[in-house]
């Protein structure tokens, strides 16, 4: 245990990293997925197909692939940011798109006679997608938007590929120079795993609080 | 008007109809606006001249890429194949009766879906030969994806199994058939029909993940990629095609995934579909 003792400064920062990464990629996803499910069920046939093609893209291309092409290829064509940023947009967009995957089955399960009585009441429809069905649909995404949430936290450890110092790189770097492989990696992944039950502790704390009793 | 959000509104009248056809050119514009955008910044770097995309029309450049393609293949099928058998067993064993069983079985899948697989990488790379313990190039990515892949399937196995109709397993075990026997000749076979399309988007997920390969330097085509780009500096040619050839294979999975759902969803509804998903319902858990 004494490796990560000795090491837990920089180990500390480096959870501070994957943290930040992971709280902001997360809020970023969430806004982002929402809009992206709007476009998907949206009246517009031009609007609905672009939400269907950015989700084929960014569920069905690697993470890692789009990591290289943004962090090492894009700047050739003079599109750079500081890295970690570009790490953020990346898992920000590439998130976005199972967000959206798990919000619109959501919309699917509000049902029909919702939308006809707001509909009876005058509402426009972007009034109700905001006040009825949106409201209705997260609620009852909770549960997989947590699942989104921890595989984010799970990909936020490919930060470490493009060279980020956040938890896995660190955990790595600190290896390399103690060589204690086995509490070295364990103290991580009980980091990982603690962060995991974090997040699904609380999607199913806000699962109940959200809840709408009928 | 059959798309999924089509129940949303009324089918269009006159204004309506001229309103979506306004908003249907002001997106188009935008979105044509931001591509030509792209394009712009692309060509004011000189990224879209004609002899920086010809090389990606040769024979022996696709060739280099397509051993790769074989290389993410192979990966694949082996992790899909032994993260498919031990994701069976520990399904089963996480709803076995006996206590240290599902214990053992629930406690790996809870361990495994929580761990980044970069991290079982970087330990099977830099921490394992340290123990003597130095396995082949594709066995460090197959490793560390199977054991994080056999906990997904796990759990999507088991969301199958609970989610038929209890009165399938009360019928079996009544009719004298053993637990073990009920579970492969009565539960499974049904189940697993359930999740097939679910399995089939794990397996795009899986293919995805094999582009870890890039950092075990494990033949994939990603890695491949990487090797071309360094030896022919067009960086964002090569991943853009890399990531095209992704789209295409990926995509085309996921497309038997969603014709598989809505055929599910159509054939195997029972008459008494409402009683039914009720009752699924019920037994349903917090899936992964």
């Amino acid at each position: 245990m004494s490796a990560v003792v000795e090491n837990l400064d920089p180990l500390l920062r480096a959870l501070g990293t994957t943290l930040l990464i992971l709280v902001v990629s997360a809020v970023g996803s969430l806004v982002l997925g929402v809009l992206v499910t709007v476009a998907r069920v949206s009246p517009i046939p031009v609007l609905r197909g672009a939400a269907f093609a950015y989700v084929q893209v960014f569920v069905n291309i690697p993470l890692l692939a789009l990591l290289l092409l943004a962090v090492f290829a894009l700047p050739d064509a003079g599109l750079i940011m500081p890295l970690t940023t570009t790490v953020i947009v990346v898992l920000v967009v590439y998130e976005a798109a199972y967000v959206a995957e798990a919000v619109r089955s959501g919309i699917n399960t509000v049902a029909s006679g919702q939308v006809e009585a707001a509909r009876a009441l005058g509402l426009r429809l972007s009034q109700t997608l905001r006040h009825v069905v949106v409201p209705q649909a997260v609620r009852a995404v909770v549960q997989p938007l947590g699942n989104v949430m921890i595989a984010l936290l799970m990909n936020t450890a490919l930060a470490a590929t493009v060279g980020v110092v956040e938890l896995t790189s660190a955990v790595n770097k600190v290896n390399l120079v103690e060589a204690q492989p086995i509490p070295i990696f364990t103290a991580a992944g009980l980091v990982y795993m603690a962060l995991a039950l974090a997040i699904g502790l609380a999607a199913g704390r806000i699962e109940k609080r959200v809840a709408i009793h009928r | 008007m059959t798309h999924s959000g089509a129940f949303l509104y009324d089918a269009p009248g006159p204004r309506a109809k001229r309103r979506i056809m306004l908003g249907s050119v002001v997106s188009a514009l935008v979105l044509l606006g931001l591509l030509a955008l792209a394009l712009v910044q692309f060509g004011s770097r000189g990224q879209l001249d004609a002899v920086r995309w010809r090389p990606f029309l040769e024979w022996p450049i696709w060739e280099y890429l397509l051993v790769g393609l074989r290389g993410t293949a192979q990966a694949a099928a082996i992790v899909a194949v032994l993260s498919g058998a031990f994701g069976v067993l520990l399904a089963i064993g996480r709803l076995s009766p006996t206590r240290p069983v599902r214990w053992l079985a629930t406690g790996y899948i809870e361990v495994a879906r929580t761990l980044p697989v970069l991290l079982l990488i970087y330990l099977m790379l830099f921490g394992l030969p340290a123990y003597g313990i130095n396995l082949p190039v594709l066995w460090k990515l197959v490793v560390p994806l199977t054991i994080a892949n056999s906990a997904v399937v796990a759990e999507i196995v088991r969301a199958g199994v609970l989610s038929l109709p209890r009165g399938q397993t009360e019928a079996a075990l009544s009719l004298g058939i053993g637990r073990a026997q009920t579970m492969r000749f009565v539960v499974l076979p049904q189940a697993l029909r359930h999740v097939t399309p679910s399995l089939v988007t794990q397996l795009v997920s899986l293919i995805k993940d094999t582009s870890l390969g890039y950092v075990v330097a494990f033949t994939e085509l990603l890695y491949r990629a990487q090797v071309l780009s360094a030896y022919n500096r067009l960086l964002i040619q090569t991943f853009l095609v890399v990531s095209l050839v992704y789209l295409v294979f990926n995509g085309a999975l996921s497309y038997v995934a969603a014709r598989l759902r809505t055929r599910l969803k159509r054939t195997v509804a029972p008459p008494d579909a409402d009683a039914e998903q009720a009752a699924d319902r019920e037994l349903e858990l917090p899936r992964g």
